[in-house]
């Protein structure tokens, strides 16, 4: 049915207005993710008011063009700096950064760049022709399926990076812990907030994500500063898309995967992309040939969970269109902006504006293949950053994150939490424990939390229904198998080692 | 060079005095004006003061710039409007929150701090059921609830404490129920809330109706009954709670714009007429018409006066639930 509206469709987004409209917002979008702390949400927001000039379709375009390009664009100062722009971005954090260690950086965000723009016309094509379909299945997920949803997000803490298992929970549970701080969700009794207003919300995710990559990287640069490496040779930039054709064909299968995994997680209004980002990393790490690089640099892993990312971006458009349920911050933007032009969320505007709803969906493809030139520019620009030393390029990174922690919320309460979390991260990171799991916690704790304590009134503090529900129960058994598989691998390796040692014994 | 230098000096002299002139003639606004926003970008707040922060600079002349101030559950920016110079360059909307904050025990700011300048807005709660619900009205619903045990039924729309929990409480109260009667399900918002319906989560629902709009044009969910004096203009066939059960029950959430207390009477006089200006406008009016907000204009002591009912009726209802601290 869409396909009948793509000529009409087509006609409203081929006009030399909307080219300036989405090559502009498409540079802004670029400057807002490029630059540390200045977030998509914000970015979106600020366009709000312009949006309410223009006609329908340049309107939605502008915020997702912007929306699209931020979300890619924060991967570069998460490859050069170490400062990640969104909480999805921290899953494969590290494995970005290690390839920039390694001199590969163009590479690095050759890849990230790609498969954005593969993820995110993935997403894109899904949202074309199955969002009202989609929609529906959405709507069979309440607090007992998100419960469990979120714990098997949560498994995905010792998937992540090569630490030990019990180092990889131990950085869950201090994530878990700094989640716990704020409000009670069900009492509205303030815990852990020393009677301070600033943490009645929770510990502020921007300043911890900041302040747990991007400040251990800046205090071992002034620590080894001896051994600062060498800088990392740049190439050519236009040159990054060399041998990638090869990478990409190898790993169509993850590409396929993660995209699936990103666009039905984006999908979810209570999950959103955080989530799908990290299921995929550690769904990609699990059917990988080499899992045992992932952490440390791998591409594989940065190819699945930029995609993933991505595709979970153009997920989260399909319960908000049809039904009016923001899946994220970017999305609540756009439902009232498409309330302003009448095109009123529900399934009714598949019907009644379809060649306009075409015409939106055109240009989320559209958005999305413009990831890979403007992207390009970008980096090559970005990564002339690399040429400064590290020591003296410092300096100015914490002044980003400084500015970044304090502009989340026009609070100074955010610089604080950046820097005492950041001095925990380095400690942890100098004694083998990695921090990802720990954004982890930060991120999933309240999602936990939030729907088991629904989950309990609903059940009235008894078990049953939490599997009484198909797909609840569906999930319930996946976590299961998730735990105890690894539990009981473990188990018997140990049974036939200490058999094994007493044979030896035996025999000698 | 010297030449130059000299010009650009004498430039700048007269380009100092030309702009402090003005400044002296004409007390207000002297510069840019910030508007404070106690919630997120992109929340019906936002986008309502953006909305009249983008009409306001077309009104006065001056830049009116757009700052969110969240967290603490509103105290956080309710907070720095109270501590802003009063001298009319900062103001800001203040919720219905400003109202219960203080009764939860988060702060001990209330209302008192502002000098009000007016309500512009307020949107009843609205109570919903799944369509396929056998309560085809709202005295159905408050039979079967007669009969229920206590908790047995389960609702949903807003955190603890939060405007649609309040009003559920405060519709059982009015019907003479006790507000344990139904079990509440926190919910971040509205919209999980509304959803968590939808999915069979739980059997009851209140929110206001523009946020249930698409859902119930979807044909998933229906409402029984909005809490309001009377019928609203944009849903004339959903009738209010007191024609529906003859139990007398109104509350919703609102927004108004404040200034800090202390500011100059004049200067207050200037901003109730800039501000009333603005909500009069046919930009303002279709784009709340559009986003389903209701429009009203109360301004100053009347705004008030009505912020001293609302936050006499959130302590009720509060400690009914319990809630009080």
């Amino acid at each position: 049915m869409i396909i009948d509206h793509l000529g009409n469709a087509l006609e409203l987004v081929l006009t030399w207005k909307m080219a300036l409209v989405m090559l502009s917002c498409a540079l802004f979008g670029l400057f807002v993710g490029a630059v540390p702390g200045l977030s998509a949400t914000m970015a979106t927001a600020m366009l709000v008011p312009l949006t309410f000039f223009m006609d329908p379709v340049p309107a939605i375009s502008a915020i997702v063009t912007t929306a699209a390009m931020a979300i890619f664009a924060s991967d570069i100062p998460a490859a050069l700096v170490r400062i990640p722009g969104t909480a999805a971005s921290a899953a494969y954090v590290g494995d970005l950064t290690a390839l920039t260690a390694k001199g590969r950086v163009g590479r690095a965000l050759g890849i990230s760049v790609t498969a954005s723009a593969i993820g995110g016309v993935f997403g894109s094509l899904v949202l074309m022709f199955a969002a009202p379909q989609l929609a529906l299945v959405s709507l069979n997920f309440t607090s007992f399926e998100y419960f469990w949803l979120a714990l098997l997000g949560l498994s995905a803490a010792v998937m992540l990076g090569n630490a030990s298992v019990l180092k990889s929970l131990m950085a869950l549970a201090i994530g878990l812990m700094i989640a716990s701080v704020g409000m009670d969700t069900t009492s509205g009794t303030p815990r852990f907030t020393f009677g301070s207003a600033s943490l009645l919300d929770g510990v502020a995710f921007v300043p911890a994500l900041i302040g747990m990559f991007a400040v251990p990287e800046l205090i071992r640069t002034f620590v080894h500063r001896d051994e600062t490496p060498p800088v990392a040779p740049i190439g050519n930039p236009f040159r990054m898309f060399e041998g990638l054709g090869r990478v990409l064909m190898t790993s169509k299968l993850n590409l396929l995967r993660s995209s699936t995994i990103g666009t039905a997680i984006g999908i979810l209004p209570g999950a959103g992309s955080d989530i799908g980002s990290w299921i995929s990393y550690a769904v990609s790490k699990r059917f990988s040939r080499k899992p045992e690089t992932y952490g440390k640099g791998s591409e594989e892993a940065v190819l699945g969970a930029c995609a993933a990312n991505n595709s979970a971006l153009s997920g989260a458009y399909v319960p908000a269109m049809v039904f009016g349920i923001p899946g994220d911050s970017i999305t609540a933007i756009v439902i009232g902006v498409l309330y302003v032009k009448g095109l009123n969320p529900g399934p009714m505007v598949f019907l009644t504006n379809a060649d306009t709803v075409a015409a939106i969906f055109l240009v989320f493809l559209l958005a999305n293949l413009l990831i890979v030139p403007l992207g390009l520019l970008a980096i090559a620009l970005a990564s002339q950053v690399l040429r400064v030393p590290k020591i003296a390029l410092a300096p100015l990174i914490l002044g980003f994150c400084i500015v970044g922690s304090y502009s989340i919320d026009a609070a100074a309460s955010g610089i604080v939490i950046m820097i005492v979390l950041g001095v925990l991260a380095y400690l942890m990171e100098e004694n083998g424990f990695p921090v990802a799991p720990t954004i982890l916690g930060i991120v999933m704790g309240l999602l936990v939390e939030r729907n088991l304590v629904s989950n309990m009134i609903k059940a009235d503090g008894t078990f049953m229904p939490f599997v009484e529900r198909p797909i609840a129960a569906g999930l319930a058994l996946t976590c299961l198998v998730v735990w105890t598989v690894p539990a009981v691998g473990w188990l018997l390796q140990r049974r036939r080692r200490a058999a094994a040692r007493t044979a030896a014994k035996q025999e000698s | 060079m010297e030449l130059t230098k000299r010009t650009l000096l004498a430039a700048t002299a007269a380009f100092a005095m030309a702009g402090a002139g003005p400044a002296v003639a004409q007390d207000w606004p002297s510069g840019p004006v910030t508007i404070i926003v106690p919630w997120s970008s992109g929340g019906g707040t936002d986008a309502t003061a953006r909305m009249i922060g983008t009409l306001l600079e077309d009104e006065i002349g001056v830049p009116v710039a757009v700052v969110n101030r969240t967290g603490g559950s509103g105290v956080i920016g309710h907070t720095a409007i109270a501590d802003a110079e009063p001298d009319g360059q900062t103001i800001g909307v203040a919720t219905l929150e400003i109202g219960s904050m203080h009764t939860l025990g988060l702060t001990d700011l209330t209302h008192e701090a502002y000098a009000p300048i007016g309500l512009y807005n307020s949107d009843p709660a609205a109570l919903f059921v799944r369509t396929d619900s056998d309560y085809d009205d709202a005295n159905a619903l408050l039979a079967a609830l007669e009969d229920a045990e206590d908790r047995a039924f389960k609702a949903s729309g807003s955190a603890q404490g939060g405007v649609n929990h309040l009003a559920m409480a405060g519709m059982l109260l009015a019907a003479g129920m006790p507000p344990d009667r139904v079990a509440w399900v926190p919910s971040e918002g509205a919209a999980p809330g509304l959803q968590d319906l939808a999915a069979g989560g739980v059997e009851i629902a209140t929110a206001s109706l523009p946020e249930a709009a698409a859902l119930i044009d979807a044909g998933l969910i229906r409402p029984l009954a909005v809490f309001a004096s009377e019928r609203l203009d944009s849903a004339p066939d959903v009738p209010t709670f007191v024609e529906a059960t003859g139990h007398d029950f109104a509350l919703g959430s609102w927004r108004g714009i404040v200034a800090p207390a202390g500011i100059p009477e004049d200067v207050q006089a200037q901003l109730i007429e800039a501000v009333g200006a603005v909500v009069q406008k046919p930009e303002y009016l279709s784009f709340m018409n559009d986003r389903g907000y209701a429009t009203q204009w109360t301004p100053g002591d009347a705004f008030e006066s009505f912020m001293e009912k609302s936050d006499a009726a959130l302590a009720e209802s509060l400690a009914a639930v319990g809630l009080a601290k």
